[in-house]
């Protein structure tokens, strides 16, 4: 067909399978250069995973991949061409920065790419001014509309001028006047530059129609690939959209046209009626003033660019969210969101699919019959009708989260009408499903509006969709436009169709209000827009580095809630702990038992009621008494002196005295035990003194006790530089993780898959803002535990901060390799968190020395840097040490981080599976 | 009837949910058994393996014996130093004790005369230090009082103090850090279990779904608190039989009835705090971060780790809101001192009291910040 040598890529033999799904079963396929290709199929197709094996992506697991001119499975390849290639993964903004602006993240990608600052400029300016970014370039993307984000990842796909362009399912869930923004966008970039390839795959027939060479999948398989023409020529059909259907086999192309029988007008009250409705979020009105209603039976379709607020409104129906203004009437009755009998008779499904992944499909249905309180045989009989009606019997025992898009789809529908709702409101239930299994579920749509009359709400982007409905409104910055049936919409703007009729009003609104943020008309092209050139420079790798860094910093900055935690949270704690933690044990509660009371034993007793460390409790009277007090807690030491004692004292001969202490806490009642000791040595030896002659009197052996580096032994002079030490890990690990993990989870990942980035880069680079934070931290606290706390730093302050600067580098180490090895966040957090608070806490000599540890504890100890830091932190400021004496410590310390971040960078893959 | 049937069958959803999370299973498994049995027995007893060095500078049979005095498991075995390297070692941390036995020891005691033994204490391991130093007090006094009486020049009196321990005569270190890690392990998994169920239904969008259906949000959220209640109660009567009483041997003094019972009623104020803090969480990052600055204070201060007595007074005030410091109060009145309901009745209620409130205050957050999304 096509002579090798203008191939861009070659796909031969490809199998890729997910667990026990098969998602690409060997396909072959070649990919001439120079052409917008498409890639059409329903949904589980297989698309994203071969756009993903051409992009370099994804790792090969059977087959070969060859893109421009080399094998992808070959990592030097990968390496060298992954600078011509631009791969814009699926889903809104996927691969963008949320927090940072649209020009932060241009030049975050211009850097990964290795342009230089006047290239980038000037290929920033081109580029925003051509999708009409060129306004907004100080907006944080997370702000942007769906249609603006898409456009922002195609400017930063663009930014390095790319020989081969993948766009996966680019426009699903986008605006048709965004979509045909889009489109145009690409026509005039491809006119620019005749040599580049596009790689687009698609779920919408008609936009096939751009592209001038096609690829169509089921079921993981190719099922034809060439030009449209040929095609067509192939299966003897002109439509896109029926090629496709008659390309499938023979079983799934049974399906006819799908014809909604008109409706009978009602006489009773509408249903849903909706008066001067308005939603305020702060300045922001997201819906102003929309009013409607709606009768009973009838198909109600939504429709509306992105953010135009359909969603709120349904919200307000559903008595989620209560009106600023206006009032809302379902079933007859105002919403309140407290009036649960209202409820009974809607069912609901939102944009998400809410199901429970992990249950069945028969477990979802029955535990939402029983939320409704369907009598048990009549939820079984429901269950067994809704099972067959919405063509889920095949699938009744599989859990929810395994099921195709499609399938889980119907599954929603069923949930939401399991209770024979007289109201649907279903909130763009087709996003993202294929034409077949949206046409199935329209069927089903139908048949409860026509023969159950039941009322829909539905909201959608597909025009073919809102053709079906008995009428539309049209929603656009907050306002209805239009409410009419779609004939008459169409009519009356004079329009071929329903597209060409909602473009139209959406642009006449715009031309009416000043304030509109989609000034899309391109106000310059990209004629002139001069070949970048790749860096090569030595000090990429620095820029690269310096990139993911700069990027994680500004994201930091925006994030409030993790930035107060970073810096306020350990202070705080570090006050609490510092204050309230102390091993000086003062207060204990005591009792005398005294059965003698003269005047020898008050004096033996005196020797406690004076004494700091205890508070006297009223006297014990008896030993029932002694115990039942000792086991209520109210006193932890019972001083027994025996009848006879001061007899006994007097004449100087034996006596004796028990001391009865709570033993529940066992180093409290150590410690009680050496007070008790003192107090009873203190009144033998003021006995010996006085009875004793001068000449006969006994030697005595003298304790001399020396408390160094702390000689009034409070706790806070080990409380103090100690806390620090395991507050910077806890902290630290937990953000680190979570960084890296919230690229995982969100898909931001994929920049570090398909850019020249290398993992040491990556790590490294998310590692150092956070290594800054680790260090102010550092200062704060050293200044809390100077300044208020009054622990003198009596070493050498600048040893301690490279001690710090290398425990903080561990503790992000630690995060990154928890994040390495967990895919979600909350995996992340927990990993970091659980696994460190035992060795943080109990074994790096914070309560007792890690020398005197057993075990498996010990060897925790010694193998965690906490430990190392805590004596290094302990010994410069209470004993002052000197840079000489805590070399070791720092040699153990500087041996984490690179230990740490060789494991990370083992076990960070630099594909996707 | 009907919100008994809702919360019932909702909180049947939380338990396949959490039997399908493999990680989370591992995660309670490993801490209400490694964790607690490491914790047990990894610190020893109170004073353990204690770094000791002696300078013996009279180098007599007196002072050798009192250098054999120190063996494990209590002190590691002494090590023989010079006075001049006293200074060096202890700033490097290696001894947390010094004993410096005078020159002419031996000879002044023979001669019946007073003499002085100095201890040298790092005080910056402050546990270690006070309870080494005066085990180092009687161990000395003893030996010299011996050698005295075996060289018959003591004539003095006897006078005795006679100490016993109630509840933990030999005071078995384990027994108390088993209760205490126990009940620091609940503390914690409940929390985690129960805010995170939340979130999990926040982020995946389940929660406003199931708010448009004809539940209330305090049914949402007992089902959640009954769930994962359910899940934490079987580990930990799992803990305590096989971790606690059987690899730890720690016998339990009073009624194992009242010590489920009052772990019912602290899991339900703990499940509480749970869900408060997932309704102040919008993300789950946000959640773990807020957990830690809860869990941590609340394992630390509830009297696991140092005294409640010891803490100034205005954190008395403070964590006398933890439920923590009284489940760990009235845990060890049960397990130690066998405490009947006579006597914890008080803090029962206090807990109740506590776990009511925070529910309250919780499902008010719970509505408006759910009403607030996006």
């Amino acid at each position: 067909m096509v002579a090798s040598a203008s191939l861009i890529a070659e796909v031969s033999g490809a199998t890729h399978v997910y667990g026990k799904v098969r998602a690409l079963d060997n396909v072959s396929l070649e990919l001439p250069s120079g052409r917008m290709a498409g890639v059409i199929g329903p949904d589980g197709a297989g698309k994203s995973t071969l756009l993903g094996l051409i992009a370099g992506a994804r790792k090969i697991q059977t087959g070969s991949v060859a893109v421009l001119g080399g094998d992808m499975g070959n990592a030097r390849h990968r390496r060298s061409v992954c600078t011509r290639i631009a791969y814009m993964p699926q889903g809104l903004g996927k691969n963008l920065y949320q927090e940072i602006s649209v020009r932060e993240n241009l030049t975050f990608f211009a850097t990964l790419f290795g342009l230089s600052a006047s290239e980038r400029d000037a290929r920033t300016h081109r580029l925003a001014a051509a999708t009409g970014l060129l306004p907004f370039l100080d907006r944080p993307a997370g702000k942007l509309s769906g249609g603006m984000k898409q456009k922002l990842g195609l400017c930063c796909a663009l930014i390095h001028d790319p020989d081969l362009l993948i766009l996966d399912e680019p426009t699903t869930g986008v605006d048709p006047l965004s979509r045909r923004q889009f489109w145009n966008l690409i026509g005039d970039l491809r006119r620019e530059r005749p040599t580049m390839s596009v790689v687009v795959s698609t779920a919408y027939m008609d936009e096939a129609s751009h592209c001038d060479w096609l690829i169509v999948m089921d079921h993981a398989r190719v099922l034809a690939s060439g030009t449209a023409d040929e095609l067509r020529a192939k299966t003897g059909e002109q439509d896109l959209e029926a090629v496709f259907v008659a390309l499938q086999p023979e079983q799934k192309s049974a399906s006819q046209r799908l014809v909604i029988p008109p409706r009978e007008p009602s006489t009773e009250p509408p249903v849903i009626v909706a008066k001067n409705l308005t939603c305020r979020f702060g300045s922001f009105t997201a819906v102003d003033r929309v009013s409607f209603a709606i009768e009973r039976g009838e198909i109600f379709g939504f429709l509306g660019s992105n953010g135009s607020g359909k969603t709120t409104t349904m919200k307000m129906l559903t008595g989620l969210l209560a009106p600023s203004e206006g009032e809302a009437e379902v079933c007859g009755k105002p919403v309140d969101a407290n009036d649960l009998s209202v409820r009974r008779r809607v069912g609901f499904m939102s944009q998400s699919f809410s199901l429970y992944g992990e249950l069945t499909v028969r477990q979802n249905l029955l535990l939402h019959a029983r939320l409704f309180h369907l009598a048990a045989d009549h939820a079984k009989h429901r269950i067994a009708e809704l099972l067959v009606d919405v063509g889920l019997g095949d699938y009744a025992d599989a859990e929810a989260n395994s099921l195709p898009l499609g399938v889980r789809q119907r599954l929603s529908l069923a949930v939401a009408i399991v209770h024979d709702p007289e109201l649907l409101i279903l909130d763009e239930p087709t996003s993202g499903v294929d034409p077949q299994a949206r046409d199935e579920f329209w069927r089903l749509l139908g048949d409860l509006s026509r023969s159950r009359n039941v009322t829909i709400f539905v909201s959608t982007h597909f025009m073919s969709e809102a053709m079906r409905c008995d009428r539309i409104s049209l929603m656009h910055a907050g306002r209805v436009l239009v409410c009419d049936t779609p004939q008459n919409v169409i009519v009356s703007k004079g329009s071929v169709d329903l597209e060409e009729a909602f473009i139209a009003y959406i642009e006449d609104a715009e031309a009416s209000s000043s304030t509109s943020e989609a000034a899309a008309v391109p106000a310059e092209t990209l004629r002139n827009v001069e070949a970048a050139s790749p860096g090569r420079s030595a000090f990429m790798p620095l820029r690269r580095l310096l990139a993911y860094a700069k990027c994680e910093t500004l994201s930091l900055r925006r994030d409030p809630v993790r930035l107060v935690f970073a810096f306020l949270g350990s202070f705080i704690m570090l006050l609490i702990f510092g204050f309230g933690v102390s091993s000086d044990v003062t207060n204990l509660t005591y009792a005398a038992f005294d059965h003698d009371n003269t005047p020898e034993s008050r004096n033996y007793l005196a020797n406690f009621s004076s004494s700091r460390y205890f508070t006297e409790k009223t006297p014990i009277r008896s030993v029932e008494e002694m115990q039942q007090r000792l086991k209520s807690n109210d006193v932890t030491l019972a001083i027994e002196i025996p009848p006879g004692f001061g007899r006994l004292v007097q004449r100087g001969s034996d006596w004796q005295v028990s001391a009865w202490i709570d033993g529940a806490n066992t180093s409290r009642a150590a410690t009680i035990e050496g007070y008790v000791e003192s107090a009873h040595n203190l009144f033998s030896e003021q006995r010996d003194r006085e009875s004793s002659t001068p000449a006969s009197s006994n030697p005595k052996t003298n304790m001399v006790f020396r408390y160094r580096y702390n000689p009034t032994a409070e706790s806070i002079y080990s409380i103090g530089p100690a806390v620090p030490a395991m507050l910077l890990m806890m902290f630290l690990a937990i953000l680190t993780a979570v960084s890296v993990a919230r690229e995982k989870e969100i898909g931001t990942i994929t920049n570090f898959y398909a850019t020249p980035t290398t993992r040491l880069e990556f790590l490294i680079g998310k590692q150092l803002p956070y290594i800054g934070v680790g260090m102010i931290n550092f200062l704060i606290m050293t200044a809390t535990v100077v300044f208020l706390f009054e622990v003198p730093l009596k070493g050498d302050g600048f040893t301690l901060a490279l001690g710090a600067l290398l425990y903080v580098a561990a503790a992000t180490g630690y995060g990154l390799f928890i994040s390495t090895f967990t895919s979600s966040q909350v995996a992340a957090v927990f990993a970091g968190a659980v696994l460190s608070l035992l060795p943080t806490m109990q074994f790096s000599g914070m309560m007792q020395p890690v020398s005197t540890l057993e075990g498996g504890a010990r060897l925790m100890g010694y193998l965690w840097p906490t430990s190392y830091y805590m004596h290094m932190s302990v010994g410069a400021f209470t004993k002052g040490l000197g840079f000489g004496d805590m070399a070791t410590d720092l040699l153990a310390l500087t041996l984490f981080c690179p230990a740490f971040l060789l494991l990370s960078a083992l076990l960070l893959r630099k594909q996707e599976k | 009837m009907r919100s008994l049937s809702n919360i019932f069958w909702l909180g049947t959803k939380e338990l396949r949910t959490l039997s399908k999370d493999l990680m989370m299973i591992l995660f309670i498994i490993y801490s209400f058994g490694i964790s607690i049995y490491t914790q047990s027995t990894g610190a020893g007893e109170t004073v353990n393996n204690a770094s000791i060095a002696i300078v013996d500078e009279d180098n007599s049979s007196l002072s050798r014996s009192i250098a054999g005095l120190f063996y494990p498991p209590y002190f590691q075995t002494a090590k023989m130093i010079s006075a001049a390297d006293i200074d060096r070692t202890m700033d490097e941390g290696l001894y947390t004790l010094v004993v410096v036995i005078p020159p002419r020891f031996e000879a002044d005691v023979r001669k019946g005369r007073d003499v002085d033994v100095q201890v040298n204490v790092d005080a910056t391991a402050v546990q270690q230090a006070s309870l080494g130093a005066g085990y180092i007090q009687s161990m000395v006094t003893d030996e010299v009082k011996r050698y005295r009486q075996e060289t018959a020049q003591t004539t003095g009196l006897s006078s005795d103090l006679v100490i016993r321990r109630a509840f933990n005569p030999n005071g078995t270190q384990s027994w108390f850090r088993a209760i205490v890690g126990l009940a620091d392990q609940l503390s914690m998994l409940i929390i985690i279990l129960t805010g995170a169920a939340l979130l999990r239904e926040r982020e995946h969008g389940t929660i406003e779904h199931l708010l448009v259906m004809p539940l209330t949000a305090f049914e949402i959220a007992l089902a959640k608190v009954w769930s994962s209640g359910l899940v934490i109660f079987i580990g930990f009567i799992c803990s305590l039989l096989f971790v606690v009483e059987g690899l730890l041997d720690v016998p339990i003094a009073g009624s194992r009835g009242l010590l489920l019972l009052g772990t019912i009623i602290y899991i339900f104020a703990t499940a509480a705090i749970g869900i408060f803090l997932g309704t102040l969480a919008r993300t789950m990052a946000q959640f773990a971060l807020l957990m830690m600055m809860f869990v941590m204070p609340m394992m630390m201060l509830s009297g696991g780790m140092s005294p409640i007595e010891s803490q100034p007074q205005w954190v008395q005030y403070v964590t006398w809101f933890f439920p923590s410091r009284h489940y760990v109060s009235f845990m060890q009145a049960i397990v130690y001192r066998g405490a009947g309901l006579d006597i914890v009745w008080k803090e029962f209620v206090t807990v109740l009291v506590m776990g009511v409130t925070f529910l309250a205050v919780s499902l008010v957050l719970f509505r408006q910040s759910v009403a607030t999304l996006r």
